[in-house]
């Protein structure tokens, strides 16, 4: 489904990301894992549009997308929840849950969605009328989610859903994450909480400063080349 | 136009001090339709700026997108001075006359007061141009785009809205907005000059920053909040001194940014997450 290929992403002559290959296959969540700085929010940013690679490929669904605009990738059913949530905080909660729909034309369809995401997220409901500033973190990232499902994208994105947000919290979006992908979501988690991530994921990606994938597998194959601590070490 | 000097200035990053020739355009066009019935004068001088509007985008301001503030800035320089020299190159430095419509010279009393016409209707424009501003803004998928564009311009991309045609619509919108400017501005002082649009620019943009550029509402109140104050200083100035009011009124400005660097109705959250 999204494939990155020998993917080279430079801050001006600094290379985040050396030749990232990375594979989603449709209905796998798949994690990448690794510390602060490694290049997990730059692949991001290289997949939907916001950085353009120096050189490699990004396919999604057999079409080339590197390079493209984000609306265009976000058009093509890869939908962003970012990090820090990023949700519109001066424009109200339905704002937010209606611009969410702007990569589509079945207005009717889209409206019946938005109703459909008041009842998943009960507390966007109560919240409706409220500037997005007045919500929690918490609520600002069910938010967050809320907005990216509502362009139906065929592959979710997220990076580092649980930054900042209270251990119950973290409890309640693994939950989530956990229930959209049994509803069949393809999903690929950045996240620096590796262990759940490992938990979680059919399959995870662990990447090392400079962008460079060290360990690529289940969680098993983790566990039996010695776990996430050895992998952090370099095997 | 402080609304619209905010509008560009939030959604890209763009202070357009070539603002002020899209109403020098609108001046001529009026002036070259000086003869023309009322409804089609206003018609085609609202199109016409509109097209300069959307056109200045195209030529100028797109190749430069993901240009500095400061490359934007000087290009909008090189743009107010390049339609300034072309209306030089082709009406001429002498400012032209543009007589108002009979009606609008009309005056009637209310009381012991004499009201001219084009004054109510300068004003009932300028309601009817904030309702349908706010209306667009608050109502309409396109004014969501365009506030959550001012807010966060790479996430609104993120989430699906056209870079162009939301960037698009604001020139458009700004462009509207300026016709309307020159006919009520040219409407008043009667007559055009390639520099005609500097002082209005000026009172525009320093009542933007007043109120704060991020702000869309800021701007707009800021601008009113200054055209209001050099309104009544020169009603309430002894003689001798109105010819000051400019002074008077920008030195409170200075004061005013002394104190709220960030304008008036500068943005905080309300909660932080």
């Amino acid at each position: 489904m999204l494939t990155l290929t020998d993917v080279w992403v430079h801050y001006g002559r600094v290379a985040a990301v050396q030749g990232l290959d990375l594979r989603v296959e449709e209905g796998q969540f798949v994690g990448l894992v690794g510390n602060n700085g490694a290049g997990k929010s730059t692949t991001m940013r290289a997949i939907t549009g916001t950085l353009r690679p120096s050189s490699g490929q990004i396919t999604f669904e057999g079409t080339r997308i590197d390079g493209r605009a984000p609306d265009k990738i976000l058009r093509h059913g890869v939908s962003l929840v970012p990090e820090n949530r990023r949700i519109f905080k001066r424009l109200s909660v339905a704002e937010n849950l209606q611009i969410g729909t702007s990569g589509r034309k079945d207005r009717a369809e889209a409206r019946q969605d938005i109703q459909e995401m008041l009842e998943r997220f009960p507390v966007l409901e109560r919240y409706y009328d409220t500037p997005g500033a007045n919500l929690s973190g918490g609520e600002q990232q069910q938010l967050a989610i809320a907005r990216a499902l509502l362009s139906r994208p065929r592959l979710l994105l997220l990076d580092e859903p649980t930054l900042g947000l209270a251990p119950l919290l973290v409890d309640q979006v693994f939950e989530l994450l956990q229930k959209l992908h049994e509803e069949g979501s393809t999903i690929l988690l950045v996240e620096q909480n590796a262990a759940r991530t490992v938990k979680i994921a059919d399959r995870v990606y662990i990447m090392r400063a400079g962008g460079r994938i060290e360990f690529e597998g289940t969680g098993d194959e983790l566990a039996a080349r010695g776990g996430l601590e050895t992998a952090y070490m370099g095997f | 136009m402080a609304l619209s000097l905010a509008l560009l200035f939030s959604v890209m990053g763009l202070m357009n001090f070539a603002y002020g020739e899209l109403i020098m355009v609108g001046g001529y066009t009026m002036f070259i339709l000086r003869d023309a019935p009322f409804l089609a004068l206003v018609i085609v001088t609202i199109v016409i700026v509109t097209i300069v509007s959307v056109l200045m985008e195209r030529l100028a301001f797109r190749p430069l997108r993901d240009a500095s503030p400061i490359t934007l800035l000087v290009a909008s320089f090189a743009v107010s001075y390049g339609l300034q020299q072309l209306a030089y190159m082709t009406v001429g430095p002498l400012p032209k006359g543009v007589r108002p419509f009979d009606f609008l010279a009309d005056n009637f009393q209310v009381g012991s007061v004499t009201i001219s016409v084009l004054t109510v209707i300068t004003f009932a424009v300028t309601v009817l141009l904030l309702i349908g501003t706010t209306l667009l803004l608050n109502r309409t998928m396109l004014g969501i785009q365009l506030r959550a564009s001012t807010e966060d311009f790479d996430m609104a991309r993120l989430v699906g809205v056209r870079a162009n045609s939301v960037i698009i619509a604001a020139f458009a919108i700004t462009g509207i907005l300026a016709g309307f400017v020159a006919l009520c501005y040219v409407s008043r002082n009667g007559s055009v000059s390639p520099t005609m649009g500097t002082g209005p620019l000026l009172v525009a943009f320093v009542g933007g920053v007043i109120g704060g550029l991020g702000s869309l509402w800021g701007a707009t109140i800021g601008g009113f909040l200054l055209g209001a104050t050099v309104t009544a200083l020169q009603a309430s100035l002894p003689v001798d001194l109105s010819s000051y009011t400019q002074l008077f009124a920008f030195s409170a400005v200075i004061a005013l940014l002394v104190l709220r660097p960030s304008g008036l109705f500068a943005r905080r959250a309300v909660r932080e997450a």
